[in-house]
């Protein structure tokens, strides 16, 4: 038989380890729930199986000549040099955003060929490119 | 030249510390109780030495020395001073050499302030501490040298990104490496403790200060992170849950577990093998965030340079790190009795720690669930704030509650709960928090517990804090860092509830209306600076109704070397709030692209963590002074 004081320590560091374990499992339940996946353009024209109203990140390149601008939104299309996705944002863009040099758009799709962004991702460094969109364009431009 | 002399620097440190472990293996021969002065002597040389040769490298970037390849890729004759020495550790290979001086300094200072414990743990900790010298001097030398040279010198040097030209850039790194990097310490002081069996009370005593250094200084580091993005970046946030920066928040909850749990080993002599965990993950947990900011496995809105091999040598370094403190603990570990009640000071820190713990495997999952998908599945995901946002903040509310009650608990047992006094506390807070409702604005369900629980520490600490000046107590650091981060939390809260954001475009002469506010671009002004050109624009800010009219000048610059733009967020800060308006120009197009943030309270959540680091000092303080 255990002792009072074992039984209670026994009990004491099962619980501990029960608490740990349920609040792992929800954190790796809301992390499914919240992950962005990344899409290119391409991608997202051969993805049968798309939620649109799932929030994503969409990569490629600022198409040249097709930035337009009002008072409320920037629109712009990012092209993979295999498709195009049409964009339309409203808020700040990066200094490094600018026709011919690579995005990277957050928000969700309309549909397969309009995009609503709500964030622009900001990059540091002319030189630097997100690992993404290197190998998109390594696969498309050769 | 100067490349010369910092090499044979760097080489003689590599003999120094071969020879300082050589000696320290043959002190266990010398039956003397002291350590004797030939190791004093040769840790004398090898912080001189190391010293010097971080100087020299400094020395090169102020001559603008640019046969030396770091200089030449970071630097520019034209930089200002301050830049120029900042530019020092502002790169891999810099910041790489001052890893190596951290741990050199915390290694000397360690032998001389332990001197009242035992001269085996001394030595084995010596002994692991330069160990782990020589790797990062290896890595440094052999992979990573600042004092490479290129042949023939460039006349004119890249320049350093403008972005990082910046006095709390400037900062931030010395401040978080004397954090992360001066964990290293009790790394090699437990390893050492689990080798020598030098355990409880006086383990505890010869680590808790340099828990308490590395700590503040963490906080410190973290909060200069903080403050240069947000007027930096622009988005006018101050966290975005970017791999980078989460990689310096795990080793700040891994310490702020041990700075808990190592007073209930110093007071009442156990939880010993939990705080060797806790010493051992702090420093593994800095290592691999290095590991995954450097090699360039996470993408991350930061930009470092990324080299593969770099990489490569971190995460064998950190491998046989993990390996070797994971084998020695399983071979000495003893389940020893863990026997205290339920009812006292010593569960409420377990919880404590429960908490740290739990905040730090949700970030560390958040962190490295990106690599996994991508190598299981093939999918690029990112984590974002939602997730982080979710996961931790309904947790913060029940964390602040037990945060309040932890420290009235008594060690040992606690006899009796203030539950009227709690209740009060209570009460007071729901008051509070109705009256912000009532007067400003309403929130969200989850934002009024946040803004009660906060109150209710804040409240708590306060009366904590009156009851110890009435007993001319003067250790009050517990409670200013608690009051502290109460602070910090209820004026986040704030900030977040009752901020204003507004994008939109305009061109020179037009003005937008919104609530109410109105903006009015009204000029827009090119000048020439030292370095960069800058365009500069000028906007009227009206506030209706509360007879506000200011002025704004965010900036475009345009930088000359290396060619980069960046855009100049203007700032007007004041006691309650900050406005905030950044501005950039959109190819071929006379609109320009307008942020306009109120932000309320910013000064406070950078007063509330200077705070909380403050506490940390204080008790250092009064540690000192107690030894002497």
């Amino acid at each position: 038989m255990l002792t009072k004081k074992v039984q209670k320590r026994v009990s004491f560091l099962s619980l501990l380890l029960i608490s740990l374990v349920i609040a792992v499992f929800f954190i790796l339940k809301s992390l499914t729930n919240n992950i962005l996946y990344f899409k290119s353009p391409t991608d997202i024209q051969l993805n049968q199986d798309i939620v649109l109203s799932k929030k994503m990140r969409v990569g490629g390149m600022v198409k040249k000549n097709s930035i337009n601008i009002n008072d409320k939104a920037i629109n712009f299309i990012i092209t993979d040099f295999k498709n195009e996705l049409f964009v339309s944002y409203s808020g700040t863009v990066p200094n490094l955003f600018s026709e011919g040099k690579g995005v990277v758009a957050e928000g969700i799709l309309k549909d397969k060929n309009f995009f609503i962004a709500d964030r622009i991702l900001a990059k540091h460094d002319e030189k630097y490119m997100p690992p993404e969109l290197k190998n998109i364009i390594k696969k498309n431009v050769k | 030249m100067l490349s010369n002399f910092g090499n044979t620097l760097l080489f003689l440190n590599l003999l120094l510390g071969v020879l300082i472990i050589y000696f320290s293996v043959g002190e266990f021969q010398n039956s003397k109780i002291t350590i004797s002065k030939k190791i004093y002597q040769l840790c004398l040389f090898q912080i001189t030495f190391v010293i010097i040769s971080f100087l020299t490298l400094i020395t090169a970037f102020i001559i603008s020395d640019f046969s030396i390849i770091t200089v030449y890729q970071n630097s520019h004759s034209l930089k200002p001073l301050l830049y120029k020495i900042s530019g020092t550790w502002g790169n891999h290979e810099g910041s790489l050499l001052l890893w190596v001086i951290i741990l050199t300094i915390f290694s000397f200072f360690f032998l001389i302030y332990s001197k009242n414990h035992q001269k085996n743990y001394r030595i084995i900790s010596l002994i692991i501490q330069n160990i782990l010298i020589l790797g990062f001097l290896f890595f440094l030398i052999f992979n990573s040298n600042p004092f490479s040279i290129i042949a023939p010198t460039p006349k004119e040097g890249l320049g350093l990104n403008p972005i990082l030209q910046d006095p709390a850039l400037a900062i931030h790194p010395p401040l978080l490496y004397i954090g992360f990097v001066g964990s290293s310490i009790y790394f090699s002081a437990a390893m050492s403790s689990l080798i020598t069996n030098y355990s409880g009370k006086l383990f505890a005593q010869s680590i808790k200060n340099w828990v308490l250094i590395s700590w503040s200084f963490q906080t410190l580091g973290i909060l200069a992170g903080s403050i240069w993005a947000y007027y930096e970046l622009g988005w006018g946030g101050f966290w975005f849950w970017d791999p980078v920066e989460n990689a310096s928040l795990l080793p700040w909850f891994a310490m702020s577990a041990l700075l808990h749990s190592i007073m209930v080993l110093e007071k009442r002599n156990q939880l010993y093998f939990w705080v060797i965990i806790l010493c051992l993950l702090t420093f593994i947990l800095s290592v691999t965030g290095t590991f995954l900011v450097r090699s360039g496995i996470l993408n991350s809105v930061h930009t470092f340079a990324n080299d593969p091999s770099r990489g490569l040598y971190i995460l064998i370094f950190l491998s046989l790190m993990i390996f070797a403190s994971v084998f020695l603990f399983f071979n000495k570990f003893k389940n020893s009795n863990y026997g205290f009640y339920s009812n006292s000071r010593e569960t409420f820190i377990l919880i404590n720690n429960w908490f740290m713990i739990f905040y730090l495997i949700t970030i560390l999952l958040g962190t490295i669930y990106p690599i996994f998908t991508e190598v299981l599945t093939d999918y690029k995901v990112s984590v974002g704030p939602p997730f982080y946002n979710t996961v931790i903040i309904p947790i913060v509310v029940l964390f602040l509650f037990f945060m309040s009650i932890g420290p009235r608990i008594k060690w040992i047992k606690n006899k009796s709960y203030n539950l009227n006094l709690l209740f009060k506390i209570l009460l007071a807070s729901i008051l509070i928090n109705f009256l912000i409702t009532y007067f400003f604005n309403s929130y969200s369900f989850l934002s009024n517990f946040i803004i009660i629980s906060a109150l209710f520490l804040i409240i708590s600490s306060l009366l904590d804090l009156n009851k110890s000046f009435k007993k001319k107590e003067i250790n009050s650091s517990r409670v200013t860092s608690h009051l502290a981060f109460g602070f910090l939390i209820l004026f986040i809260g704030l900030n977040h509830n009752f901020s204003l954001e507004e994008d939109f475009n305009l061109k020179l002469g037009e003005k937008k209306k919104f609530d109410n506010y109105s903006i009015e671009f009204t000029d827009l002004k090119l000048k020439d600076f030292e370095n960069y050109k800058a365009v500069i624009g000028k906007f009227q800010i009206n506030n209706l109704k509360k007879n506000l009219n200011q002025f704004l000048y965010p900036e475009i610059r345009i930088y000359d070397n290396p060619k980069t733009i960046t855009y100049e967020a203007s700032i007007r800060s004041s006691f309650l709030k900050d406005y905030y308006i950044t501005m950039s120009n959109v190819d071929r197009s006379d609109y320009y692209n307008i942020k306009f943030q109120k932000k309320p309270f910013m000064m406070w959540i950078w007063i509330s963590a200077i705070f909380i680091s403050l506490g940390g000092f204080l008790r250092l303080f009064h540690n000192a002074k107690k030894n002497y």
